[in-house]
C-alpha cells in the first residue's frame, strides 16, 4: 500500500488507512484498509474470495449479497470500516464443516437453479438468510422477497423450486 | 445394465458444484502478486473532440502508475483489418484511446492504472477534459430518412431473401389488407458479469483471463492488434458470467487491459463499470412494417416486410430481421426489404437471437392482427397458412414438427377456452387476455475441433475452444463422451474456452451444441476405433473377430453384444497398446451438401396469458406455455433452463427493457440496472417448457438443432397479442410499459 505522502492539495491526499478486525466465515482477520474501501472489495481483493461476485458496484444487481451480522446486505454497498467486530458469511461459508454442501447449494444444482453461475452466490447468500427470515412460506413470497437479486439467465422459477424445497424441510 | 445412457437424459450441470461453492473463476476472480487496477473514464460527451487533456492530477494521486489517453497511448496496428474478429460486421471497427474522436456517448476517453482498486477509481474522477461537441443524432425516426441497403453484406447473416410472384398487384388485391408499422426499443444485454480482463504479465508473455465467447477470437485480435506471436499470448476463459452475445467480439476491456500490461510490464486487472456497458452493446432499436393480404376465409395472399435498423457510423451491423414470416407460412407473393440507419452510437452487438424476436414480433402481432380482423382464431390462421417447405430459398425443411408443437402447447394451455372476444375474460379489475405466437430460429452448424484424452485407468479429458457462457455445454459434451465410450459422468472431465484448445469458433448462434457435439462424438469414435482394434489384437482375444456394429463400451470395458461375457477391458487395450493414455483430436464440419439441400430451423410454440390491472395499466404475464420442436434433447434438465431463460428475455423485451435516450445530448439517461428495467424474481411465473419430438438426421450427426435462442423468438408478440385480448388494445411498440397499456 504506497504512503499517504503530503499533498499539495485534498483531493490529491490518500485517505490514511485503518485497522478493522472482523470475521469471516468463521475465521478472524485484521486487515489494514482504507476508510472507502467497501466490504465486497475487502472480500475480494483483500481477502480473496471472490466467491461473492461483483455485477453493478452499486446496490442495484445483488450480485454481491453477503450474510453480514444475520441479515442480507449488498456488499458493495457497506463501507468495511463502519462494521468493526462483524460476523460476515458468505458463499464460501455455506457449506457445513465436512464440506458437505449446504441443503440449498444442493437444491440449487437439483432444480438447475443457475446457468451462468455468476449471480448463484448471491441468490444463495440471499435465499440462505431469506428462509431465516421467515419469508419463504409460498411461492409467490419468495419471488417478492428475491426480486434483489437479479438473474440474467432467468433462472427464477427454478431458484424458487430449490428455496421452497429447503424452506419446507 | 448393458451400457451407460447420458444422452437424453435430465443431468445436472457437471459445473455446479463450482458454480454454488464460489470456486467457479470468472475473469476478474483470478489475481497475483502485484496486480495492478485499471479504471475507465468516459468521454463528458457523445459526439465531437477531445480538445485538452488534463491528467496531471490523477497522476500526482499516490499509487497511480499512468494515465493512458490517445496522446500517450503506445503505437498499435492502423489497419482496419488488424482490429476486425469472427464475427464482427463490414466497417472500421472501433478503436479505443485512438484520436481525439469522440463517437459516441460513454466512449472510453482515459484509462488510469494504480496500485489499488480504490485509487484508481478516486483518481479517474480527478482526470479533466475539454471538448468540442457536435450535435450528436440518436433519433432513429429521424435518421431512417436517410436509410440506406448496406453495400456489404455481413459474412454469415442471411440477406432478405429475393421477392416472389408480384406483391404490390396481390396485396392491392387482397379483400383483406393490414399494413402496419412495430418498434423495438433498444435493449442492453446486461449479463450479470461486467467485462472483464484480467492480464498476468510474465516476461513479456501474457495469460488472459477475459469475458470472452471465443478465447481463441480474444487472442487472435489481441495478437494481431499489438503484433505479438500467438506463442506468447494464451486465453484462459473457463467460466463466463452469461453473454448473451456481448462477448462474441473483443471488448475495449481487453484492448485496454493488454495495453496497460505491455506497457507497463505488469500485471493488470480491468472490470468495465455497469454505467460503461450501455456505451458499449446494445441491441438496435429497430422499426418493422408488415403488409399482409389475404382472403376472407384468411389464406395470405402477400406478405411484405421493411424494416430499418438502427447502426453505427462506422460499422454496418446487420441481423436477419424480415426473412422469417416469408419462411414460415405459405405464401405466394412476397416482398422483403432491410435498411440500416446511422446513428452516433457505437456499434450494436449481437443480442440473443439478433433480429428475430424483432422481425417476429412484427410479423406474429400483424397475424394476430389480421386474425381478428377476419374473426378466425389466431392458432388457425398459423396452421391454415403453414408453409411445408421453406419457400424463400426453395428448400425442403430437414424437419419441422411445428404442428404439433402448436397443438401440445395449445392444450397445455387450455386455448380451447379462450373467448375469442377482447376484455370478455376478467377477474375483479383485472383484464385476463390469453395470446400466441410462433418462433423460429435457424438450426446452424459451424466448424468445431475438440479432442478426447482417454487414460487407462477410464478417465476421460474433453477440449474444445468453445465456451459455457451458462448454456451447459459442459455438462452436455460431458454426457456425449461418457456414452460413446461407455463410462460414468463423473469420470468425464470437459475443459472449455482455452486458446490452447482445439480450434472452435465463437459460442454463439444456437450452433455450439450442434458443432462441438459432433467433434466430440467424432473423437469418441475414432478413440473407440483404436480400442477395438487393440482389444482385437491381444492374444487369444474373446473380440478377435469382433466388428464395431457387434460391440458396446461399457463400465470401461469393451463387450460383444450378443454374448456379455466376451469382454476386453479398457485396461488391456492399453496394455496391448503399451500407452498410458491416448489422445485423439476430430474436427466437425458443416454438411455442406445438406446445407445446399435443406433448410434447418427451430421452431416454437408461444401461449402466454397476462392480466392487466383495468386502472393502473399494470401488466403481469401469469402463464407461458412454449412448446419447441428444435431436434433431439441432449438434456432435458438444462435444455428446461435455455428455453426457460429465453422466455424471461422475451418477458424483457415485452414488458421492461428500453433504452431511453436524451437526443439532445446523445446519452442514454437510464444507463444503469436500477433505471433499465430487467426482469426480476417477482416479474416471472410459472413457465412450462415441453419439447415435441422431432427426429433431424440431416441438420447435425447428433440429431440437434441448438436451444439457446428459440425460446425469446415469439415470446413477446404472444405477450402482446395477450394484451389486446386482454384490454382492445393493440400496442406496436416495445416494451409495453404502463402509459402504453393505459387508456387515453
Amino acid at each position: 500500500m504506497p504512503d499517504a505522502t503530503p499533498p499539495a492539495e485534498p483531493a490529491l491526499a490518500l485517505p490514511p488507512p485503518l485497522t478493522l478486525a472482523l470475521t469471516v466465515n468463521g475465521a478472524r482477520h485484521a486487515v489494514e484498509i482504507r476508510p472507502w474501501t467497501t466490504l465486497l472489495d475487502l472480500l475480494r481483493d483483500r481477502l480473496h474470495l471472490t466467491g461473492t461476485k461483483k455485477g453493478c458496484d452499486q446496490g442495484q444487481c445483488g450480485a454481491c449479497t453477503v450474510i453480514l451480522d444475520g441479515k442480507r446486505v449488498n456488499a458493495c454497498l457497506v463501507l468495511a470500516a463502519t462494521r468493526p467486530g462483524s460476523e460476515v458469511r458468505t458463499v464460501e461459508g455455506l457449506e457445513g464443516p465436512d464440506g458437505a454442501l449446504h441443503p440449498l447449494q444442493a437444491a440449487f444444482i437439483e432444480h438447475d437453479a443457475f446457468q451462468c453461475g455468476y449471480c448463484t452466490p448471491g441468490q444463495l447468500c440471499s435465499g440462505v438468510a431469506l428462509i431465516g427470515e421467515g419469508h419463504a412460506g409460498s411461492a409467490e413470497e419468495i419471488r417478492e422477497w428475491m426480486s434483489g437479486n437479479i438473474c440474467r439467465c432467468g433462472a427464477y422459477p427454478h431458484i424458487v423450486e430449490a428455496i421452497r424445497e429447503v424452506a419446507g424441510r | 445394465m448393458l451400457t451407460e445412457r447420458h444422452v437424453g437424459r435430465p443431468r445436472s450441470r457437471v459445473d455446479g458444484p463450482l458454480k454454488v461453492t464460489g470456486r467457479a473463476k470468472y475473469a476478474a476472480d483470478y489475481a497475483t502478486n502485484g496486480l495492478l487496477h485499471a479504471v475507465v473514464v468516459t468521454a463528458p460527451i457523445a459526439k465531437g473532440r477531445i480538445a485538452r487533456m488534463d491528467t496531471a492530477r490523477a497522476e500526482a494521486v499516490p499509487g497511480v502508475l499512468r494515465v493512458f489517453t490517445h496522446e500517450n497511448r503506445p503505437r498499435t496496428a492502423w489497419f482496419d483489418r488488424s482490429w476486425q474478429d469472427q464475427v464482427g460486421p463490414p466497417g472500421s471497427p472501433f478503436r479505443p484511446l485512438y484520436d481525439d474522436r469522440v463517437h459516441f456517448a460513454l466512449q472510453p476517453a482515459a484509462l488510469v492504472v494504480a496500485e489499488e482498486f480504490e485509487v484508481a477509481r478516486h483518481a479517474a474522477g480527478l482526470v479533466g477534459m475539454e471538448c468540442e461537441a457536435e450535435t450528436p443524432e440518436t433519433d432513429l425516426k429521424r435518421a431512417m430518412t436517410e436509410a440506406y441497403v448496406p453495400p456489404k453484406r455481413r459474412s454469415g447473416i442471411a440477406p432478405p431473401p429475393k421477392p416472389r410472384g408480384d406483391e404490390a398487384k396481390a396485396f392491392a388485391a387482397a379483400p383483406v389488407r393490414l399494413r402496419e408499422q412495430y418498434g423495438i426499443a433498444t435493449e442492453f444485454h446486461n449479463a450479470m458479469e461486467p467485462h472483464a480482463t484480467t492480464v498476468i504479465w510474465k516476461d513479456g508473455e501474457l495469460i488472459i483471463h477475459d469475458k470472452t465467447q471465443g478465447a481463441q477470437n480474444s487472442q487472435d485480435w489481441v495478437c494481431s492488434i499489438f503484433g505479438l506471436a500467438k506463442s506468447k499470448v494464451r486465453v484462459v476463459s473457463p467460466f463466463v458470467g452469461g453473454a448473451f452475445g456481448s462477448g462474441l467480439r473483443p471488448g475495449p476491456q481487453l484492448f485496454l487491459a493488454v495495453m496497460a500490461a505491455l506497457s507497463l510490464e505488469r500485471s493488470v486487472k480491468l472490470v468495465l463499470h455497469r454505467d460503461h456497458h450501455f456505451g458499449l452493446m446494445h441491441r438496435p432499436e429497430t422499426f418493422v412494417t408488415v403488409g399482409l393480404g389475404a382472403t376472407p376465409e384468411g389464406k395470405l395472399c402477400s406478405v411484405q416486410v421493411e424494416a430499418v435498423a438502427a447502426t453505427s457510423r462506422f460499422e454496418d451491423h446487420q441481423e436477419v430481421v424480415v426473412n422469417w414470416p416469408g419462411l414460415l407460412y405459405d405464401v405466394e407473393n412476397a416482398a422483403f426489404d432491410y435498411r440500416l440507419a446511422q446513428l452516433d452510437t457505437h456499434t450494436p452487438s449481437d443480442m440473443r437471437a439478433p433480429g428475430a424476436p424483432l422481425g417476429m414480433f412484427a410479423a406474429e402481432s400483424a397475424l394476430d392482427e389480421l386474425a381478428a380482423k377476419i374473426g378466425i382464431c389466431p392458432m388457425e390462421l398459423r396452421l391454415l397458412n403453414h408453409a411445408d417447405e421453406d419457400r424463400n430459398d426453395g428448400k425442403n425443411f430437414t424437419s419441422k414438427e411445428l404442428r404439433a408443437a402448436y397443438q401440445v402447447a395449445a392444450d397445455r394451455f387450455g386455448w380451447r377456452h379462450r373467448s375469442p372476444e377482447p376484455r370478455s375474460m376478467r377477474e375483479g379489475q383485472e383484464l385476463i387476455g390469453w395470446g400466441m405466437a410462433t418462433g423460429v430460429w435457424e438450426a446452424q452448424t459451424v466448424k468445431m475441433s475438440a479432442s478426447i484424452l482417454l487414460r487407462a485407468d477410464g478417465t476421460a479429458e474433453v477440449r474444445c475452444g468453445t465456451a459455457d457462457i451458462g448454456t451447459g455445454t459442459y455438462t452436455i459434451l460431458s454426457q456425449i463422451a461418457a456414452e460413446e465410450l461407455g463410462l460414468p459422468l463423473p469420470a468425464v472431465n470437459t475443459l472449455l474456452n482455452d486458446s490452447a484448445y482445439p480450434a472452435a469458433q465463437v459460442e454463439g448462434g444456437s450452433w455450439t451444441a450442434a458443432s462441438a457435439g459432433t467433434a466430440v462424438q467424432l473423437c469418441a469414435r475414432s478413440l473407440k476405433e483404436k480400442l477395438l482394434k487393440a482389444a482385437r489384437g491381444i492374444t487369444n482375444s474373446p473380440l478377435a473377430s469382433a466388428t464395431m456394429e457387434e460391440v458396446r463400451f461399457t463400465g470401461g470395458r469393451i463387450v460383444l453384444a450378443r454374448d456379455p461375457s466376451h469382454a476386453v477391458t479398457l485396461a488391456a487395450c492399453f496394455r496391448e497398446l503399451g500407452e498410458e493414455k491416448i489422445e485423439v483430436e476430430e474436427t466437425a464440419t458443416p454438411g455442406l451438401l445438406s446445407k445446399m439441400r435443406y433448410s434447418s430451423y427451430a421452431h416454437a410454440a408461444v401461449f402466454a396469458e397476462v392480466r392487466v390491472d383495468e386502472e393502473l395499466g399494470q401488466v403481469r404475464v401469469t402463464r407461458v406455455v412454449n412448446a419447441v420442436a428444435a431436434g433431439r434433447i441432449l438434456n432435458p434438465k438444462t435444455a428446461r433452463s435455455q428455453i426457460l431463460g429465453g422466455v424471461v428475455f422475451g418477458i424483457g423485451q415485452a414488458l421492461h427493457e428500453e433504452g431511453i435516450p436524451d437526443h439532445a445530448l446523445g446519452r442514454w439517461m437510464n444507463h444503469n440496472m436500477a433505471e433499465y428495467h430487467l426482469p426480476v424474481n417477482a416479474d416471472v411465473p410459472a413457465v412450462e417448457v415441453i419439447f415435441v419430438e422431432e427426429r433431424d438426421a440431416l441438420t447435425s450427426p447428433i440429431g440437434v438443432k441448438g436451444l439457446g435462442e428459440i425460446g425469446i423468438v415469439g415470446t413477446a408478440a404472444a405477450i402482446a397479442n395477450a394484451i389486446h385480448h386482454a384490454t382492445g388494445k393493440r400496442l406496436r411498440g416495445l416494451p409495453m410499459t404502463l402509459d402504453k397499456v393505459l387508456p387515453r
